[in-house]
């Protein structure tokens, strides 16, 4: 990490590098992990930076253990992180499930590359955002973030820590291959102004604590085992008391809850980012790293007098569902580029409702989306 | 002793079957928490999946019952996040040696100072009997309908070539002898196993035509020889034999010790 300038916290530094800084602002004092290409840097610099905090770092022997490692250290007390990329976040999703089941928060970071199986190890891609969702089996929410810039993985590193904080629950952090690697100049903010959530914490006595309480926030306050709670977790459907249940009424409720937990607060969890021409025919929706060529094309549109509508949301699970339907009333057409093959139109289709077009502009050969190609398609739609 | 001081009554009738050896192990392993004198919020036990993993349900500790095979990984993850709490896995020859094999031999490579009980009943019990790396040759199971063509682990071996610090082996037969070797285990700074040879009359005795739980028992009584008699017997004469005792105890460096040490190092050269 290279400082410019002595007193501001401005620095040229990478996303891989912006991710473990954000991760040690947010708390982070476990991480387990197995090296793979392009994440391997974040496990490089936290195996370096945690224990000057007393933090701990361990190579794990493959991608499960890493995580079960850190649900383990989780539920011990510390905030922990793994990061890894597709094959790595492929092994990683029954204990990901786990980690939601039995409400255990956590920080996976997923640096996407070239799929599927080993792919294009060294090339960016997006094609792991419907594996983010439903990657592990069952029905369970999902909370999965994707920054376009370096600065912005610094913010939502943190913000994934916040949110599994908050809702006890895992956090997926969606990088690619680019945004990994690529060096930005970044001023990061004091870190004395970064707010930081914590797990909320029981209140009750031991004797009358119930580790998966219903409570009014839907989120049970945790303990840390350890601390003489003493209480059971398992990934078998629990009633309130963590204890395996096969009560038709509980079950359901249990899942019920699991689900509303995040389902009910997604107002508050998407963020979205948009910037409209006023009676512009074209949207365009683009997230993570093609979201910087895309902005360039609309840009470049504008200049040539073509009026449009940007949409770029930072959280892709839950989805912008409201937004997008929004912006699919107001326009006749929206362009979804991004490095797959439209595994996130087809969720901007059914967002849309027929409301409007949905043109899809992919690439899979591990290049990223110029802004060109983008803004050719935008002026052929206006011909 | 009092039993129940550790068992959570309210989760009982347990779901393990008349005549197996998994509740017995469970009491060896109190005994050896009650003699230690173990606060029950100083002990994190943490299981994988089988009918033997289900054990940390039914006591009054810090319990994690995690995924299949997993329960080490998930385990180094308590203890290097809290390396003052015990704990201890609670694991089937399933569970740890063939879906979770490789987390035993790296935990046991890492010397992280973790009590393994290996319930060692030859089979997977929960799924209906099918073969596991401990099944012997020739056995029939649920998915060897015509005997297992395979080859069986010594699975206390595997721990001890990985780098396991302390190594026993014990049966339900001779019950007084496992709580000791637990005992042993829990004290000991590393990676400790106890293989508890534990028989499966529903899943392995019955399609073996070996009788039920008492009679599978007295067979594990007949079989095991102790490490100091085995010494001078030859291997034609061991084969199909239990060698029984502690096989290995010897100090090596431990993990998260090590780690703690690091982080000294690291921040006293920092300042
Ligand atoms: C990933 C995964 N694969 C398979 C299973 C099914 N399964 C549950 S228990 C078990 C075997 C358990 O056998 P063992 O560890 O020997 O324990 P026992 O039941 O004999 O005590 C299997 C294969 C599972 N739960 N998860
Ligand atoms: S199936 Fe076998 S291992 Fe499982 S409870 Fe029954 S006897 Fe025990």
């Amino acid at each position: 990490m290279v400082s410019v300038e002595r007193n501001k916290n401005i620095k040229v530094i990478t996303g891989n590098e912006a991710c473990a800084e954000g991760a040690l602002v947010a708390g982070l004092r476990f991480f387990a992990g197995y090296p793979i290409t392009p994440s391997s840097e974040i496990a490089e610099i936290l195996s370096m930076e945690l224990p000057k905090v007393g933090g701990k770092f361990i190579q794990m022997e493959d991608e499960i253990s890493s995580m079960g490692a850190i649900i383990g250290a989780s539920l011990a007390g510390l905030k922990s992180m793994t990061a890894t990329s597709g094959p790595g976040f492929s092994l990683k999703q029954e204990n990901i499930g786990y980690a939601s089941m039995a409400e255990v928060p956590c920080v996976v970071v997923n640096v996407m590359r070239g799929g599927p199986s080993t792919g294009l190890p060294t090339l960016p891609s997006q094609s792991d955002v419907m594996q983010a969702r439903w990657g592990s089996h069952g029905d369970h929410p999902m909370i999965a973030l994707v920054p376009n810039g370096v600065r912005e993985t610094f913010d939502l590193t943190i913000r994934a820590f916040n949110l599994s904080e908050r809702f006890r629950t895992p956090v997926i952090l969606l990088l690619d291959e680019i945004i990994a690697h690529v060096n930005e100049k970044v001023e990061l903010p004091d870190p004395a102004e970064i707010e930081i959530w914590n797990r909320l914490r029981p209140v009750d006595p031991p004797e009358s604590y119930l580790p998966y309480k219903f409570t009014e926030s839907d989120v049970p306050p945790m303990a840390s085992f350890g601390e003489g709670y003493r209480f059971h977790v398992t990934g078998l459907v629990h009633n309130e008391t963590g204890f395996p249940t096969n009560k038709q009424p509980e079950i359901t409720k249990f899942l019920t809850r699991l689900n509303r937990k995040i389902e009910r607060y997604t107002d508050e969890i998407i963020q979205t980012y948009c910037d409209y021409d006023e009676d512009a025919e074209i949207g365009v929706f683009a997230y993570g790293s093609t979201s910087r060529s895309a902005r360039r094309a609309v840009q470049l549109a504008r200049e040539k007098g073509i009026r449009i509508k940007f949409l770029r949301p930072t959280v892709i699970w839950p989805f912008p569902q409201k937004q997008v339907e929004d912006l699919a009333r107001s326009v006749r057409k929206i362009i979804v580029p991004e490095m797959n093959l439209g595994q996130m139109a087809h969720e901007v289709e059914w967002a849309a409702r027929g409301n409007s077009d949905i043109i899809r502009l992919n690439r899979i050969d591990g290049e990223p989306i110029n802004p060109l190609e983008i803004l050719n398609l935008i002026t052929e739609m206006v011909s | 002793m009092d039993y129940m001081k550790y068992i959570r009554r309210k989760n009982f009738p347990l779901i393990w079957c008349p005549g197996c050896g998994h509740g017995i192990v469970m009491k060896a392993i109190l005994r050896a928490i009650d003699r230690i004198g173990l606060q029950k919020d100083e002990i994190c036990m943490v299981s994988g999946i089988g009918c033997s993993s289900r054990l940390p349900g039914y006591v009054d500790f810090n319990t994690l019952h995690t995924t299949h095979g997993r329960a080490i990984a998930f385990a180094t993850g308590v203890k290097m996040a809290n390396p003052n709490l015990h704990v201890i896995v609670i694991t089937g020859d399933g569970d740890a040696t063939a879906i979770g094999g490789n987390h035993y031999i790296h935990g046991a490579r890492r010397n992280i100072d973790l009590t393994v009980i290996l319930f060692n009943n030859n089979i997977y019990g929960m799924t209906g009997g099918q073969v596991s790396p401990t099944t012997p040759i020739g056995a029939r199971a649920s998915t060897a309908p015509f005997g297992n063509p395979e080859n069986s682990f010594n699975i206390s071996g595997l721990a001890e070539a990985a780098g396991a610090s302390f190594v026993a082996r014990g049966t339900v037969y001779d019950a007084v002898q496992l709580d000791k070797y637990i005992e042993k285990a829990i004290l000991k700074k590393g990676f400790s196993v106890v293989e508890a040879l534990t028989p499966c009359p529903t899943a392995y005795g019955r399609r073996n035509k070996l009788g039920n739980g008492v009679t599978m028992m007295k067979e594990l009584k007949e079989r095991s020889v102790s490490i100091n008699k085995a010494k001078n017997l030859s291997e034609e004469e061991l084969k199909d034999m239990i060698v029984t005792g502690v096989l290995v105890d010897r100090e090596l460096p431990e993990y998260t010790q090590n780690y703690n040490m690091l982080i000294e190092r690291v921040r006293e050269t920092k300042s």
